[in-house]
């Protein structure tokens, strides 16, 4: 079967290569690349980091407000319909991964861990705005263009709030002698 | 914050209107370079505005109604006036009576126009089969991604001169074509949709070839074009092929961390760890397919994404659907026909119903041109053989396998198989 494989894996990759004309690439593309041609085609290491685009969390910090869970006031209902439009920018930009809101804590649980013992802790949880009351998962080019876009959400919570936002690990960051650890920082 | 940070504030706000803006400017300027020009100056006069009186509420009307005014500007100036004087008057009807009044007044009613679908007209333009494929993916990169031509330079591997070139030959084409900037309608709209899906296509497998590279700009053309497929979906909801170039890319991309050895080398998709693929891009290329499937998609990029999803669907190499398989590699054949796909399909079907089915469909395609000196070719076939028990041919077919392919390591495993046929 092993051959047979391969040469499935190498089919899946031809199949693009005769449809893109891709003569630079082409040996490339399927399974006879060598690595080490390309690194001494290009010895420099890339100065660009921002242009690798990244994987961030946005994180809707809760409140008092989202922590006594959804209502269905008119109020809550309008700003639901906000953040619906927004999503929709988010989506046709092409940023867009992942989102949800995530219910009240009093429905949570918590698990402690301490050495061997693991210890269940039913919801609601204290220190409100440490809490998360919703999440997205974005694709951007680097910080600024996620703070740029966290700054056009509409209001999340009636009151004051706060969203925060992390970036992913990614591959690149866990090889050694990657130079992506300023990533957002341009 | 400091002048440096609001600066680069300002610079992202700019970076996802620049499309938008660029595709608004020249429905009335007809002119990518004088578009992105003022597009640029509209950003000169934020950078010098905005740390005074604060980012606007609107930044992308803002930037709009900065950069029209900066046209009319230049009109005024008689600086377009030569160049662009007998297009604009076709383009008001034949109304020009050469004031700048009457040109604000046409930009005015261009308000109306959706932005939506300005996007969508530039990303048809940028890709239009009167410019090569290259000269696409390049324009496309610059005036939809926002790449600058140094970014586009190190992706492609090519050089800053090169590709500026490429950028001043494609505008140049596009000027003398008199294209229109309009999305197509009608008959021509299906075949240059296909050479948008091709272009989008084109710069995800350029990084997606790159990703064992040490080059880190050219796997972000994989991200790159996975956000074009994205807005496109977004611009244009009901269509099938759209969202099946969208699944078999987010798909594609989620075996991209595990299709990378420890050392560097490809690991073929028999041998990756699926505990790597990346679950969340799985979930959103089913999800896409589906989208393409109940809006009818049969078409090469929905088929092609159903077969990657047959993959991304099992942890188990050894649980993956072949009778399926070899269903969508019979529809595909019939769709997009090649001997590759043909090649594809005989293996599939060999896995499905066993190695003889595999040999009657191979031998049918033998001596496709395509096929010569491809090494999949005769290691395909001498599987199918080894599989039947037929070990002596299957033996002389590795060794030609070996033979062909360019890859050590390919070849030391084929020659490992000859050896076992003993």
């Amino acid at each position: 079967m092993g051959s047979c494989a391969t040469a499935t894996r190498d089919l899946e990759a031809a199949i693009r290569a005769p449809r893109l004309n891709r003569q630079k690439i082409s040996q490339d593309d399927v399974d006879f690349r060598n690595p080490v041609r390309r690194c001494d085609a290009r010895p420099m290491k890339p100065a660009l980091t921002r242009r690798q685009t990244m994987r961030v969390m946005v994180i809707v910090k809760a409140t008092e407000d989202s922590e006594r869970g959804f209502r269905h006031t008119a109020e809550e209902k309008a700003m639901m319909e906000a953040m619906g439009r927004f999503n929709d920018e988010l989506h046709k930009a092409g940023i867009m991964l992942h989102g949800d809101g995530l219910k009240p804590s009093s429905q949570g649980k918590r698990i402690a861990f301490n050495g061997p013992r693991r210890t269940v802790i039913d919801g609601p949880f204290a220190e409100t705005r440490e809490l998360v009351a919703g999440f997205w998962i974005w694709e951007v080019k680097d910080m600024d263009e996620a703070v740029a876009w966290v700054k056009r959400c509409p209001n999340p919570m009636p009151g004051p709030s706060e969203i925060e936002i992390r970036p992913f690990y990614e591959m690149a960051d866990l090889q050694p002698g990657s130079d992506t650890e300023d990533h957002g920082k341009r | 914050m400091t002048a440096g940070e609001t600066h680069r504030a300002i610079e992202a706000i700019f970076r996802i209107e620049r499309a938008r803006l660029i595709a608004g400017l020249v429905r009335i300027v007809r002119n990518v370079d004088l578009a992105e020009e003022l597009a640029q100056d509209a950003l000169v006069i934020a950078l010098s505005e905005w740390p005074r009186t604060g980012v606007p509420a609107n930044p992308g009307a803002w930037l709009m109604t900065v950069a029209k005014r900066r046209a009319i500007d230049a009109i005024r100036r008689d600086k377009m006036r030569e160049r662009k004087h007998e297009e604009i008057a076709r383009e008001l009807g034949g109304a020009f009576d050469g004031t700048a009044e009457v040109i604000e007044a046409a930009m005015n009613d261009d308000l109306n126009d959706d932005p939506g679908d300005e996007l969508l007209g530039l990303i048809f333009t940028a890709c239009h089969p009167v410019l090569s494929a290259d000269a696409r993916a390049v324009l496309t990169l610059r005036v939809i991604g926002g790449l600058t031509t140094e970014e586009i330079a190190r992706a492609f591997l090519s050089s800053e001169v090169t590709i500026a070139q490429r950028l001043v030959r494609a505008k140049k084409t596009i000027g003398k074509a008199g294209l229109t900037f309009e999305v197509p309608r009608g008959a021509d709209r299906a075949a240059r949709l296909s050479s948008v899906l091709e272009v989008i296509y084109l710069i995800f497998n350029e990084g997606y070839a790159a990703t064992a590279g040490d080059d880190l700009v050219r796997p972000s053309l994989c991200l790159e074009a996975r956000r074009l497929g994205r807005m496109l979906a977004g611009l244009m909801p009901e269509d099938a092929e759209v969202f099946g170039l969208l699944a078999l890319m987010e798909i594609q991309a989620s075996r991209l961390q595990a299709r990378i050895g420890p050392d560097g080398a490809l690991v073929p998709l028999t041998e990756q760890n699926r505990a790597r693929w990346d679950q969340l891009l799985i979930r959103r290329g089913l999800d896409a397919l589906a989208r393409a499937q109940a809006l009818g998609g049969d078409g090469p990029y929905a088929l092609q994404a159903a077969l990657a999803a047959c993959h991304a669907r099992v942890h188990d190499w050894a649980d993956t659907d072949w009778p399926h398989i070899a269903a969508l590699y019979d529809r595909l054949g019939a769709v997009m026909p090649s001997p590759i796909v043909d090649l594809n399909r005989a293996v599939a079907h060999s896995m499905a119903f066993g190695p003889e089915a595999g040999l009657r469909l191979v031998d049918e395609i033998a001596d496709a041109a395509a096929l010569r000196n491809y090494a999949p070719l005769p290691a395909a076939r001498g599987d199918f053989l080894f599989r039947a028990g037929r070990r002596a041919e299957a033996r002389s077919e590795f060794e030609a396998a070996a033979k062909l392919t360019r890859n050590l390591r390919e070849a030391a495993f084929l020659l490992a198989r000859a050896d076992a046929c003993d």
